[in-house]
């Protein structure tokens, strides 16, 4: 399995060095890094080629990281039923840039991506239909930034008054509960009230 | 002579235009809260935009503040129908990232029970499905033995359909041997009710009216809309991930990929009549197994609690304990994506972890997502009734599709 998957990283490496960063096999599973403007040709060079096969998308999805100046992990899995084969296939992206659509190449890609532009707002140039799917008709902000509030910033209910259903800013009557389960022993970066004071001392 | 325009000639009653129905969101055969835009042509649909998101519940933000064994139980509310399946795939993802090996009793015990949930969610799918073509008997019938069995989820973990049984590492609890025994009874008398159902709809003239040569799915629409499960092995490729890609113990199992002909709505609901019965037979050779396999059901470690008595004698247990349903576990740093065949298709995790107790993001992929999205490409064309019967055969749950 794990050989069987480095030859194919291998190969894909060697046929497409102009698209792939760099590669990878770790717990059985191969990943490729690539530029996200070489992402229609790679995907269509495995969907194409003879030993990738790679002819069904699994799943597009992206991964947050505010901190990384390349904001965005836009994360594509593919399966080949032929090969009995995965991929995954990994580029980053900054806030604003455009991620080339994939529908072309794979219909399928299409709710795929809409989702991700509603839950992370990453744009898909090419894209036939890019409206929100999953959040509410006329939703504001991308929920899964990590800078989104779990508790989200509306809450709705039906007003007995106007007849109908009304938005509302949210307001909690106790804070989210964001338990710190973190264990002061493994290397947490605590700041524990009056140690600035130590701090202050020395400085 | 004639001059100017000539489409004054149509009154505006003769002038035909398309009509817009909306299907759902409270429609019976929608299986769920589906809102389905529908373009008719008189009675043949022209296109359909199916809008989804009303059954939307933030799962997978709701996962990131939360702690690995804290999530598990979010898994059972995607797929309601088959819980179990769902919470399969999370903890396969643990265990790949965390490197725990689940004892031998515990794998065959999910085997069990994936298999159970396999009949659940078929039994529901079939007859509810004959019944959005004009059957009532049949699911009449189904609900039956799905109690019988969710009464078999009930007396092992104490929940009748949530039932956060599958933990990394193992099981929550084991099976008592008189349990075994009546699922080992249910099993043997199964097969009659499947004839049963079979006798009421295969050969029914109006089933098969109904069924045949609707929604069919080639080979190359399978590709190019990523189906998997049912959807794909009705249209003839023995594509099964408890056989192409084995996990768990089904490696050792015998069983049999029931696949069609014709890839229509019959041809899958056959399909799925077959399926039934290798599981029941999967079921029963688990509990042959599981008879000859006593043993602990849980791996000892860091990712699971201590034995009951042990917790209540050591202290080093006693604090094991607390820290585990406290703090939780920490799941080294890495990527995974864990696959397991659940009754619908292929059912995904891709999992992200940042070496603390909790997911950095988790990622759900549902097999119903990409068919309904295939909804406009194979109901074009069919009827209005139509549309029921292919929503039916593409079994949809709203729970995982929305997430």
């Amino acid at each position: 399995m794990n050989t069987a998957l480095k030859e194919l990283g291998a190969h894909i490496a060697a046929k497409r060095p102009d698209c792939v960063l760099s590669w990878d096999v770790i717990l059985d599973e191969l990943t490729v890094l690539i530029a996200p403007s070489s992402l229609v040709t790679f995907v269509e060079f495995l969907k194409t080629d003879k030993t990738c096969q790679f002819t069904t998308l699994v799943d597009i999805t992206a991964v947050d990281y505010p901190e990384r100046e390349e904001r965005f992990d836009v994360v594509y899995h593919f399966l080949s039923m032929y090969q009995n084969h995965r991929i995954r296939v990994k580029c980053a992206v900054r806030e604003a840039d455009m991620v080339p659509s994939i529908t072309d190449l794979h219909p399928s890609a299409d709710w795929f991506e809409r989702e991700v532009f509603d839950m992370f707002g990453i744009l898909f140039s090419g894209h036939p239909d890019l409206r929100r799917i999953l959040t509410d008709y006329g939703f504001r902000g991308h929920p899964l930034r990590k800078d989104f509030p779990t508790t989200g910033y509306t809450e709705v209910r039906y007003d007995e008054a106007l007849k109908r259903v009304v938005y509302e800013p949210v307001s909690l009557v106790q804070e989210y509960r964001q338990f710190d389960f973190m264990s002061p022993w493994e290397g947490a970066d605590y700041i524990i009230p009056g140690d600035e004071k130590a701090d202050g001392a020395k400085g | 002579m004639m001059d100017g325009k000539f489409d004054d000639a149509l009154t505006g009653e003769q002038k035909i235009r398309n009509f817009n129905i909306n299907f759902g969101p409270q429609h019976p055969a929608a299986h769920g809260v589906l809102r389905m835009v529908l373009e008719l042509d008189g009675e043949v649909v022209e296109r359909a935009d199916p809008h989804i998101g009303l059954l939307h519940r933030g799962t997978e933000k709701l996962m990131e503040s939360r702690t690995y064994l804290q999530n598990l139980p979010y898994l059972d509310r995607l797929d309601y129908v088959a819980p179990m399946n769902q919470e399969h795939a999370w903890c396969l993802a643990i265990e790949k990232l965390t490197g725990v090996e689940v004892p031998r009793r515990a794998s065959l015990i999910r085997v069990l029970f994936c298999e159970i949930g396999r009949v659940l969610n078929h039994l529901l799918n079939v007859t509810t499905q004959a019944m959005d073509v004009g059957a009532l008997t049949p699911p009449l019938w189904g609900f039956e033995e799905r109690e019988k069995l969710m009464i078999f989820y009930e007396r092992a973990c104490g929940a009748r359909l949530h039932a956060a049984y599958f933990r990394p590492g193992g099981v929550h609890q084991d099976l008592t041997p008189q349990l075994l025994d009546d699922i080992d009874a249910w099993a043997e008398q199964f097969p009659n009710v499947l004839d049963d159902i079979d006798g009421l709809l295969t050969e029914n003239r109006i089933f098969k009216q109904r069924n045949c040569d609707i929604g069919v799915v080639s080979e190359e629409d399978i590709q190019q809309w990523g189906f998997s499960g049912v959807m794909v092995r009705g249209s003839g490729l023995a594509w099964d991930l408890r056989r192409a890609q084995p996990y768990e113990c089904y490696d050792e199992f015998d069983f049999r990929i029931p696949v069609g002909k014709n890839g229509d709505c019959y041809d899958r609901y056959l399909c799925r009549m077959e399926e039934m019965r290798q599981s029941t037979s999967i079921i029963r050779q688990a509990i042959a197994k599981l008879r000859a396999e006593p043993g602990d059901i849980l791996a000892r470690g860091k990712v699971t609690p201590p034995k009951r008595d042990e917790m209540k004698t050591s202290m080093e247990a006693l604090i094991h304990h607390f820290k585990l349903y406290t703090e939780g576990f920490h799941v080294p740093e890495g990527e995974v994506y864990a696959a397991v065949e659940a009754p619908k298709g292929e059912f995904g995790v891709y999992l992200v972890a940042d070496g603390t107790n909790r997911p950095y993001r988790a990622k759900l992929r549902a097999p119903g997502f990409l068919h309904l999205q295939a909804m406009d490409h194979v109901a074009s064309g069919h009827m209005l009734a139509d549309v029921a019967a292919i929503i039916g055969t593409m079994d949809i749950v709203f729970g995982e599709v929305d997430r």
